[in-house]
C-alpha cells in the first residue's frame, strides 16, 4: 500500500535579481521540476542530492509547510497542506539543523508538553518513552535543560520527540549532520531496529552516504530538481559502471597477468597488483588464476565506494535550460 | 507496545478537558521558561523600579503643580499618580511591552517550520505560553515594584472590593492585546526577514499611546478618543491602570473592560488572518 504519492510535484520561488543600478527583474526559479515518488508503507528510502538540489523543499511539501507550484502529491491519504495539522498527527520530522525541543527546559518537560499538543494517552506515550529510553539511552541527561545538552545527546532527543505520537512515516533531515562517531552509530542504530520492525516508513535525507548504505534498500537521487536515480544502490553500481578493487600481494610478478572480461589491471607496484573488476566479472576465475601462480601472498576485495558513483551521478547531471 | 497508533483523527474539539490541559500545560512551560532567568527577572524588576521612581517625581511635580492652582491632574490625584507609575512600571513586564522577538527570529532562522509541524495553530500555542510567562510576570516583575512603590511613597488604594478582579481581567485582556500586537509586529518578518525597524516603531507606539510615558487623559479629549477606539494603544496599560486606580466610576471600568475586549477578538482574528497568509507565501530560510 503506497503511503506516500507524488506526480509532477513542482515547488517554484520567484527571486528578484538586481538588472541594473535601480532596477530588478523578478525571475522564477525551480527548486522542485517535476518529481514522481512513490513509496510503500513500511520502506526505508534514502532520499540524495547535492546541495540546492531540493530534497528539503520536497520534504516541506510532503509535510504540509509549503505549498507545491503545481503536481499531486498524498501523504498517509491527505493532502498536505489543506489537511497540515491532521498530518501533523500522522507523521514525525527531525530537522538535523533545527530543534523540536524546548530550548529552556529539560528534555522530560519538551517530552511532556508534545504528550499534549499530540493528545497522546499517557500510558501510550510512557510506553514509547520507555522503549527510546532504553535504546537511545536517555535517562542520563533526560533532567538538562535541552540548551545544556551535546548535539549527540539533543539529536537522541529529537528523535525521540519525533516518535512519542506514533507516527506512521518519519521524515529525517540529516538527523546525523555534525554528530561524531558514536553518536552517529547510536542513531544508525536506533533507525535501523526502527526501520526493521516495518511499521514506520522512514524518509532519510543525508549528505552522509554511510547513512544510506546503512539503512536504505531503495535511494532516490535527486538533482536540479529532478529525479535522476530511483532504485537500489546495487542498480545504481551497475547503472554508472562503478568496479570493485582486487589487491593481490605476491612475491614477484608472474610473466603472464590473467585476461579476462571486465578484469583491467589498475597499478603494479612491485609485487603488488591492483586489478579493476567490473560487477558483472568473474571474480573467482580471478581469484582462481591468482591462486594458480603459487607466488600469492595476500588478497583483498573491497566494494565501489557509493561517494564515487553519486558523485559521477551529480556530475553527468545536465542542469535544466 | 509498538510505535504506531496514530491512525485515527482526533482533530476535532470534542473535548474541553483535552484543551484546558493543553492550554495549561503550555502556559505552564510559559511560566518555567521564563522562571530560569532569575537573573534577568532581578536586573528588569531593578530596572523598572529605578525607573518608577524618576517617574513618580515628575508625575508628583505635575499633581502638586495642578493642585497649587486649585485643579487636579486630569482627575488623578497624587496618590493615584503614584500608583499609576508603580502600577505601570509593573505591567511593562506582565503585557511584555518589549523585547518579545520570538516569532521574528524563528520566522529569520527557519524554525518557524517546527511550529507549522505541530498538530495546534501557532498562534494559540504562542498565546497559550504568553500565559504562562504573563503570570510569572505578576509574581515577580508586577509584585516588586508595587511594594517598592508602596513603601516609599503615598500610593492609592482601591476603594471598591469589585476593583481588583476588574482589574485582573483587564491585566488579562491587557496581555491578550500586546500579545496580539507583539505577534503581527513580528509577523512582518515573514516579508521582511528584518524586525529591527518595526521593532523599534511598535517601541515607540506602544510606550507612547498605551499610556506609559503619560497618560492618555492629560491629552485632550479629542486625541484620546482617537487613541481609544481608533488604536490599541490604551488597551495595552492605560486601561487597567485607570480600572485600578479609581479614577471613574464602574460603568466607566467596564466600559474600558469592553474596549479591550473588542480589540482582543478583532486582532487575535487578525493574528490567525496574518499568520495564513504567511504560511501561503512561507520561504522556509536555510533550506
Amino acid at each position: 500500500m503506497n503511503i506516500i504519492e507524488a506526480y509532477d510535484l513542482r515547488k517554484e520561488f520567484d527571486i528578484r535579481v538586481r538588472a541594473g543600478r535601480f532596477k530588478r527583474e523578478r525571475r522564477t526559479v525551480a527548486a522542485v521540476a517535476g518529481v514522481d515518488l512513490v513509496v510503500q508503507r513500511g520502506e526505508m528510502l534514502g532520499y540524495l542530492g547535492p546541495n540546492g538540489a531540493g530534497k528539503s523543499t520536497t520534504l516541506k511539501m510532503l509535510t504540509g509547510v509549503l505549498h507545491p507550484s503545481g503536481g499531486r502529491v498524498s501523504v498517509c491519504g491527505l493532502a498536505p497542506v489543506p489537511q497540515r495539522t491532521t498530518l501533523a498527527r500522522r507523521i514525525g520530522v527531525v530537522f538535523g539543523q533545527r530543534s523540536q525541543l524546548w530550548w529552556d527546559l529539560p528534555l522530560r518537560d519538551s517530552f511532556e508538553l508534545l504528550r499534549h499538543i499530540y493528545r497522546v494517552p499517557a500510558a501510550e506515550h510512557a510506553a514509547r518513552l520507555r522503549r527510546c529510553r532504553d535504546l537511545l539511552d536517555l535517562d542520563a541527561f533526560l533532567d538538562i535543560p535541552v540548551r545544556q545538552l551535546s548535539l549527540g545527546q539533543r539529536m537522541r532527543g529529537e528523535l525521540t520527540a519525533a516518535l512519542l505520537h506514533g507516527p506512521q512515516i518519519l521524515f529525517l533531515d540529516e538527523p546525523t549532520i555534525g554528530l561524531d562517531v558514536v553518536s552517529k552509530q547510536a542513531v544508525r542504530g536506533f533507525l535501523a531496529e526502527l526501520g526493521a520492525k516495518g511499521d514506520t516508513t522512514i524518509v532519510l535525507t543525508t549528505h552522509d552516504l554511510a547513512d544510506i548504505e546503512r539503512l536504505c534498500r531503495r535511494i532516490v537521487v535527486i538533482d536540479h530538481g529532478r529525479v535522476v536515480h530511483d532504485g537500489t544502490i546495487e542498480a545504481l553500481h551497475a547503472r554508472y559502471g562503478s568496479q570493485r578493487r582486487l589487491v593481490a600481494e605476491l612475491d614477484e610478478v608472474p610473466a603472464t597477468l590473467p585476461d579476462l572480461p571486465g578484469v583491467r589491471l589498475e597499478s603494479a607496484e612491485g609485487g603488488r597488483l591492483t586489478f579493476a573488476v567490473d560487477r558483472t566479472a568473474p571474480i573467482g576465475t580471478l581469484v582462481s588464476q591468482l591462486t594458480a601462480t603459487g607466488v600469492l601472498r595476500d588478497l583483498s576485495v573491497t566494494e565501489p565506494e557509493i561517494e564515487t558513483v553519486i558523485a559521477r551521478l551529480y556530475r553527468h547531471t545536465p542542469a535544466p535550460r | 507496545m509498538g510505535f504506531i497508533t496514530a491512525t485515527a483523527d482526533r482533530l476535532t474539539i470534542r473535548n474541553f478537558t483535552e484543551m484546558a490541559s493543553l492550554i495549561r500545560t503550555l502556559g505552564a512551560s510559559g511560566f518555567r521558561r521564563f522562571a530560569t532567568y532569575r537573573q534577568a527577572t532581578v536586573a528588569a524588576t531593578v530596572t523598572n523600579s529605578v525607573f518608577g521612581l524618576l517617574r513618580t517625581y515628575v508625575m508628583l511635580a505635575v499633581s502638586a503643580a495642578a493642585t497649587a492652582v486649585g485643579a487636579t491632574a486630569a482627575g488623578y490625584t497624587g496618590p493615584q499618580l503614584v500608583l499609576y507609575v508603580w502600577a505601570g512600571q509593573g505591567l511593562i513586564g506582565v503585557v511584555m511591552l518589549w523585547g518579545w522577538t520570538d516569532l521574528a527570529d524563528r520566522v529569520r532562522s527557519g524554525d518557524v517550520v517546527i511550529d507549522l509541524l505541530r498538530p495546534v495553530d501557532p498562534v494559540f500555542a504562542f498565546l497559550a505560553a504568553d500565559f504562562g510567562r504573563a503570570a510569572y510576570a505578576m509574581l515577580t516583575r508586577f509584585a516588586v515594584p508595587m511594594v517598592t512603590g508602596a513603601l516609599i511613597f503615598d500610593m492609592y488604594l482601591p476603594h471598591r472590593p469589585a476593583t481588583y478582579p476588574l482589574f485582573l481581567v483587564s491585566v488579562v485582556l491587557a496581555t491578550v492585546v500586546c500579545f496580539a500586537c507583539r505577534f503581527l509586529a513580528n509577523a512582518t518578518c515573514y516579508w521582511l526577514l528584518d524586525y529591527r525597524g518595526v521593532g523599534m516603531a511598535w517601541a515607540v507606539f506602544s510606550g507612547l499611546c498605551g499610556g506609559l510615558f503619560f497618560p492618555i487623559r492629560f491629552l485632550p479629549d479629542w486625541a484620546a478618543a482617537l487613541l481609544w477606539f481608533g488604536t490599541p494603544g490604551p488597551s495595552l496599560l492605560q486601561a487597567p491602570l485607570d480600572v485600578l486606580t479609581e479614577r471613574d466610576g464602574w460603568p466607566v471600568q467596564l466600559g474600558m473592560l469592553g474596549v479591550q475586549a473588542a480589540w482582543a477578538v478583532l486582532l487575535l482574528w487578525l493574528c490567525r488572518v496574518v499568520q495564513r497568509r504567511a504560511e501561503r507565501k512561507l520561504v522556509v530560510q536555510g533550506g
